[in-house]
């Protein structure tokens, strides 16, 4: 389970973001095995750690299911929020899709406000995201909250 | 005085909503029973809940069950393109799955207020439960207290030379009759 680590898993440009903001030696060792690692790093377990990119597969794939049903929906939205990280474009480009497959609007706006609440105080996070996401908020005709007016109170 | 009506209300609230939640448990065990007049809200805990969390972005079942005849037909106009969905019709299907907002959830709220009121209520009620304690449950103040007496003991431990060296004694200067 990796509930471990810092935020990493949203590629090479927020890596850079959270290296000035977390600890040292861990961030420098995180993304490899321990056993390349200069320092005296920590050593998770003896099983092979699974890189940002088969993690981001393996949720694309997961929302990619064509029969997805809505508990799967909500089971991996919820793992997912979860985690300490904000999930990559193209996990979330995915789960889009799913909704719409499931014909869940409400659930792609909604998915869309826990990301932006997953990033916290990161605020350029977010906006990033939507555009990224916008080819598919357009193709999909999914609003995003700030567009709805939900985003205030 | 109105700080304390505030505090006397929300306790009373909170007294009250555990009393219904522990009613309402043991009717959620008789389920099968028709359900108790005296319990305004029986909660069937063992089906799915809805709850609005910031880390559940999608809980285990919708806000609204029943849909009224509009709402259904607008469940059904989600099934084609949503870009032909105002964003009225959005905000509406956006409300049948989900109470709240991320930024309604997020909302500051004044309970804090009413813990800090608490402690101080409660810490004041102590108190005077000490008062009380000291005025009817203390033995009398023991005579060793009074001043007389620890003038006395005083001038005893002066005159045992209690530690001359570095300690007590030491502080008193024996040839003109006062503290160094």
């Amino acid at each position: 389970m990796r509930n471990i680590a810092p935020v990493y898993h949203c590629g090479a440009m927020f890596r850079a973001v959270f290296r000035l903001s977390a600890t040292g030696a861990r961030s420098l060792a995180r993304s490899r095995a321990c056993y390349t690692a200069p320092l005296a790093s920590r050593c998770y377990s003896h099983g092979k750690v699974e890189s940002d990119e088969e993690f981001d597969a393996r949720w694309v794939t997961y929302f990619s299911k064509p029969d997805i049903d809505a508990w799967e929906l909500k089971k991996g939205m919820n793992t997912l929020i979860g985690y300490d990280l904000v999930p990559e474009a193209k996990i979330l480009d995915s789960a889009l899709r799913a909704c719409r497959r499931l014909n869940d609007l409400a659930s792609a706006i909604r998915i869309l406000e826990a990301v932006k609440d997953k990033a916290g105080p990161h605020k350029d996070i977010y906006p990033y995201l939507i555009q990224e996401l916008k080819p598919t908020l357009s193709e999909l005709g999914i609003s995003t909250p700030e567009e709805l007016g939900i985003d205030k109170l | 005085m109105k700080m304390l009506q505030l505090i006397a209300g929300r306790v009373s609230s909170l007294v009250a909503r555990r009393a219904t939640l522990a009613l309402t448990t043991s009717s959620a065990r008789m389920a099968s029973h028709a359900p108790d007049p005296e319990v305004t809200e029986a909660v069937d805990m063992s089906r799915p809940m809805y709850w609005d969390r910031l880390d559940t972005p999608l809980p285990d079942k919708l806000y609204k069950d029943e849909l009224s005849a509009a709402e259904k037909s607008l469940k059904e106009k989600e099934k084609g393109p949503w870009s032909q969905l105002t964003n009225e019709e959005k905000i509406a299907l956006y409300r049948l799955s989900f109470h709240q907002t991320y930024a309604e959830m997020n909302q500051p709220k004044s309970e804090w207020k009413t813990v800090v009121g608490g402690i101080f209520f409660f810490v004041g009620f102590t108190a005077l439960v000490v008062w009380w304690q000291r005025v009817y449950v203390y033995p009398p103040r023991p005579r060793t207290f009074d001043d007389e007496w620890q003038a006395k003991q005083l001038q005893r431990m002066l005159d045992m030379r209690i530690n001359p060296i570095e300690g007590f004694s030491s502080k008193w200067d024996y040839e003109k009759g006062q503290w160094k």
